[in-house]
């Protein structure tokens, strides 16, 4: 059974309370897995064991690291503001969790014979709430970096908050899209919304396609996932802990437990926008076509292993990301958030809305040639107009460069230098093509 | 009896700074001390710190441009957002709408990019 | 008194005191953030008074972007660690002038209003500000594409300089 708005009014305050301590141990619990989840899978990817040696198979190392960090020394830097250095983290802990409490888990079930909904709460503008709380979470990084008084934290705490703001934009417009469709900003009403599939005969297979908002407005669900990593600082876009460039980014200053909580915020974060993708775009609780067939799928606590694996899957992929792709520069990852995602986010708004229209209303036949028109020319123009700023001159050669030196510059090494290959290339080479002592080549 | 929906939000920021304020109150204090005046430094890769400059620095513009970029097209967003929830009851006439809108802000977008606001150098 | 109500007054306290601390301490960035405790402390009043997406884009634009915005440019010229002295100067006129507006205001909506009941409004869903915003007052929507374009170029002629 679909849960409305009204199922979450008529909760009993103590199943709240169940729901709401379930979601915290489940954050922690997830978090926990997730470490060791990301440690053990970039190790087979990089073809070594991962943790192994704590607790079977290695799962209780995340664990024990999290134990150990309170009983380290804490180290305050003599220059920090030290009220603000001790509420940075909470104010990023807090965030991450709060998001959580409107991700929709499953159905209407029972617990302890009162019906209820595996979700903590919803409010008609959930979506908006989960926005809230991850750009709250800015103020942890901005503060931590300012506050610890020292030069490397304070440039990664400014590079960090640029770049979250900057892909803000990108996932606040990716989502635009998802509302339009579902007509709702309520969690539940968007996964409901996703609930029906349509039926689609394939190669002679009858099969249910997923309603998923993936497949229907694919192009906000990859900028979604593009601004998703952006987001949670992950790499390929780590800039804001770039080690060779700024140590640790803004948590360089922390030790102890205030480090263990910005840790366990970036890994509640990418739980965050895993859920609010599989939500969003992956049909949330919803099982999909082969599962469907067995009619109970969709009922009872079975939705929350749906849910749960496909926040898995969308995890492994930030986890197979950092394990493919290099860093990338700050000025192109800029560059690329705001000259490509966002027109490139507006535009296709604008398409999905002039298609909707000649869809949903009845409109005349001229109007919708006229609208159809419109919608061409609009895009030629900006085809036609896109500002692609003044060419750069083409370098100058070296030749030229050399020329135009001053008199009584620094005299130039030789620029032709020939590199003599390395005995050892020589040797390789040999070796892989020993010498051909044959008859053909003896004639020669 | 029934409360408002917003409570067990309340409740989990609650339940979540509780913990975050606990668990780093509790770490210096199971912690251990040795205290040594070099650990009190600012970290600067093992070289002596350099003294921060008067007033804590300064940064580059390119930030406040930024975030003046983020805040007009967080405003934009945020008209997207009840428009998409209620498009289908606006139909046409929402469209042509927000096509004035995001066009006005587009010239503006355009003028940004060309004089050189989007490079980050 | 009902249960909002109670809410009602402790957010607005919450919200005055906070705004007092802003103009009182002498720490350039703890004001910043006794900014964004008072502009929270307004979305709450909004969410109470059954405005929910008002509230939520009150967090979102003024919370999580316009106090950013203060942060960086308070970082881009100084953010000293510790006390700004200059800040700590005699401030009776401001003290007077603040708190004359501040009481002025109070005692016109009081008289103003009596103890009339307004009922309350239906909650506004996003449907609803949808509905008002894009057909009842379009102009003024339009208006402020114009406000976002200047804006726009403004911070552009600002940080770039004239060319």
């Amino acid at each position: 059974m679909d849960p409305t708005l009204q199922t979450f009014e008529n909760d009993v305050w103590w199943i709240a309370l169940i729901k709401v301590l379930g979601v915290f141990v489940l954050l922690l619990l997830l978090t926990l897995f997730t470490i060791n989840y990301e440690r053990k899978v970039v190790a087979r990817m990089a073809v070594r064991p991962g943790p192994n040696q704590v607790g079977p198979k290695g799962w209780l190392q995340s664990l024990t690291d999290g134990l150990k960090l309170p009983f380290k020394e804490e180290i305050i830097p003599r220059t920090a503001d030290k009220v603000i250095y001790f509420i940075a983290p909470v104010i990023s802990a807090t965030c991450a969790f709060t998001a959580f409490a409107v991700i929709p888990f499953g159905p209407v079930v029972s617990i302890f014979g009162q019906q209820t909904a595996l979700q903590v709460t919803d409010v008609p503008v959930s979506v908006l709430v989960v926005l809230a709380c991850s750009s709250l979470g800015i103020y942890g990084v901005v503060l931590a970096g300012w506050a610890s008084g020292s030069t490397y934290p304070l440039l990664g705490g400014l590079r960090s908050s640029a770049q979250m703001i900057s892909y803000e934009v990108a996932m606040g417009l990716s989502i635009v899209a998802v509302f339009m469709m579902s007509g709702s900003m309520s969690t539940s009403e968007i996964v409901a919304a996703q609930g029906d599939g349509r039926e689609v005969s394939l190669f002679g297979l009858d099969f249910t396609a997923p309603g998923w908002y993936a497949v229907l407005l694919a192009p906000s669900f990859v900028i979604y996932a593009i601004s998703a990593v952006g987001e949670t600082n992950r790499a390929p876009f780590d800039l804001p802990e770039a080690e060779s460039e700024l140590v640790g980014g803004f948590h360089t200053e922390y030790s102890s437990f205030k480090f263990a909580l910005f840790f366990l915020a970036e890994y509640i974060n990418m739980i965050t926008v895993s859920a609010l993708c599989t939500t969003l775009f992956l049909g949330g609780w919803h099982a999909t076509w082969p599962i469907t067939l067995w009619s109970g799928a969709n009922t009872g606590w079975w939705p929350m292993l749906w849910f749960l694996a496909k926040v898995l899957l969308c995890l492994f992929v930030f986890i197979w990301l950092r394990a493919t792709l290099p860093r990338m520069r700050y000025d192109q990852f800029m560059r690329f958030g705001w000259k490509v995602l966002i027109p490139v986010n507006l535009v296709w708004i604008l398409l999905l809305a002039t298609v909707r229209v000649l869809q949903t209303s009845d409109l005349e036949a001229q109007t919708r040639f006229t609208l159809i028109g419109a919608a061409v020319l609009v895009v030629v123009l900006v085809a036609v107009l896109w500002p692609s700023g003044k060419k750069a001159a083409p370098a100058p050669s070296l030749a030229e460069q050399i020329a135009a030196r001053p008199q009584g510059s620094f005299p130039l090494p030789p620029l032709d230098l020939q590199v003599p290959p390395s005995p050892r290339v020589a040797r390789q080479v040999a070796e892989r093509q020993p010498a051909d002592v044959s008859s053909d080549r003896s004639e020669v | 009896m029934s409360f408002s929906p917003y409570v067990p939000i309340v409740a989990l920021f609650v339940l979540g700074a509780l913990f975050a304020l606990f668990s780093v109150s509790i770490a210096p204090i199971v912690g251990p001390k040795r205290y040594n005046r070099a650990k009190l430094d600012a970290y600067e890769c093992g070289i002596e710190p350099t003294p921060q400059p008067v007033g804590g620095g300064r940064f580059p513009v390119k930030f406040y441009l930024t975030a003046m970029l983020f805040i007009v097209f967080d405003i934009e967003t945020i008209f997207l957002y009840p428009w998409a929830v209620s498009f289908d009851a606006l139909g046409l006439f929402g469209l042509v709408e927000m096509v004035l809108f995001i066009g006005t802000v587009f010239i503006a977008y355009a003028y940004v990019w060309r004089r050189g606001g989007l490079n980050w150098d | 008194m009902t249960g909002a109500d109670v809410l009602l007054l402790a957010l607005g306290a919450v919200a005055v005191g906070s705004g007092a601390l802003v103009v009182l301490t002498d720490h350039l960035v703890r004001a910043g953030l006794y900014l964004v405790v008072c502009l929270g402390a307004v979305a709450g009043l909004y969410l109470v008074l059954a405005a929910e997406l008002v509230a939520w884009v009150q967090v979102l634009i003024y919370v999580g972007a316009v106090v950013v915005l203060l942060l960086f440019a308070v970082m881009l010229t100084r953010a000293p660690i510790g006390r700004s002295e200059d800040l700590n100067r005699p401030a009776w006129p401001a003290a007077i002038i603040g708190g004359g507006a501040g009481v002025g205001l109070a005692v016109l909506l009081a008289d103003a209003y009596r103890w009339v009941e307004v009922a309350q409004g239906p909650p506004g869903t996003a449907e609803l500000i949808g509905e008002a915003v894009f057909r009842t007052w379009v102009l003024p929507f339009e208006v402020l594409s114009i406000l976002l374009l200047s804006a726009l170029v403004g911070a552009i002629v600002v940080s770039r300089g004239q060319r």
